[in-house]
């Protein structure tokens, strides 16, 4: 399996996911902004980071950049997608996804382990995930998912919510959201689930020693469903 | 030529930072504000002379990259 990770000026997870997807068995190549060519993929990363100093709005920047054309044209032909955290942010500036990522409600930069409830598991990202409930790690300033009522109702209809905030047992409360997401939404889907947008870092769990394994879970399953 | 454009967040947008500037205001003594809500401010100087054209160019850049729709809206200000 053939993946891309794109590096944009100010991207920082985008080692770490190079890390993560070689580990799990990936070939992976880095991908720089300013290229038109997006390497024969499997799946395409945007990692996390500030991209552009998270100037204007965080990932406005990214997402008119060069390879971005690629990207978008990839991910309308089908292909997989995913976002994490600022990655999520420029995805919903392609408006590939649907929503935007506001200021997270308390102004504070969150910087902790938490708890998603998977909720859907009828796409490749997630599908033979034996647990409901993963722990990943989310470090940003705006997580805070925003979308109009419209689109809320669109999103909900076509059960695109991927993961909501929640506690250890799966329990979707208001106190378990970390940053004043809409319905505790941490990920969303596309309308045909090929991308994904999420806060959570999945690449930060995958050693025991080190965080935890439900990285691990989540990559070992990954390139499993894309075989 | 010089325009102008005011980026707003629209009114049902939770505006975390305004609401903290207004406590601030609030603390300082300034008890009579109702309500603060942040923007955006830009002056765009352009080599276009008409008018009408400078400002549709703007209202183009506008939709496509300095507002985002879903919690924003602009507004052109008249070039003098």
């Amino acid at each position: 399996m053939k993946s891309s990770v794109i590096t944009f000026p100010g991207s920082n997870c985008d080692r770490d996911m190079d890390v993560a997807l070689r580990k799990f068995g990936f070939k992976n190549k880095m991908v720089w902004h300013a290229d038109a060519e997006l390497p024969k993929s499997d799946l395409v990363v945007l990692p996390g980071g500030f991209s552009y100093g998270d100037y204007l709005r965080c990932g406005s920047m990214a997402s008119k950049s060069r390879i971005m054309q690629s990207v978008i044209n990839f991910a309308n032909s089908g292909g997989m997608v995913m976002g994490i955290c600022n990655g999520f942010q420029i995805l919903v500036e392609t408006g590939l996804v649907p929503g935007v990522l506001l200021r997270n409600k308390y102004l504070e930069f969150i910087c902790k382990n938490v708890f998603v409830k998977i909720n859907d598991k009828k796409n490749k990202y997630f599908k033979n995930v034996d647990n409901e409930v993963l722990e990943f790690h989310i470090a940003h300033n705006e997580g805070n998912y925003f979308c109009t009522n419209d689109q809320l109702k669109e999103i909900e209809d076509n059960n695109q919510i991927a993961i909501n905030y929640c506690d250890e047992n799966g329990k979707i409360e208001d106190k378990f959201n970390p940053n004043g997401s809409i319905k505790n939404i941490a990920g969303i889907f596309n309308k045909e689930k090929n991308v994904l947008g999420m806060m959570p870092h999945p690449e930060r769990m995958i050693h025991a020693s080190l965080s935890g394994e439900d990285g691990s879970l989540f990559f070992k399953n990954l390139i499993n469903n894309l075989k | 030529m010089k325009i102008s454009v005011i980026i707003t967040l629209k009114k049902d947008v939770l505006d975390p930072q305004g609401k903290v500037i207004h406590q601030t205001l609030d603390g300082m003594g300034f008890a009579d504000v109702n309500e603060v809500r942040q923007g955006k401010y830009f002056e765009i100087d352009t080599k276009e002379t008409d008018n009408d054209k400078a400002k549709a160019k703007v209202e183009e850049m506008c939709k496509k990259l300095l507002a985002n729709l879903v919690i924003e809206n602009y507004k052109i200000i008249d070039p003098k």
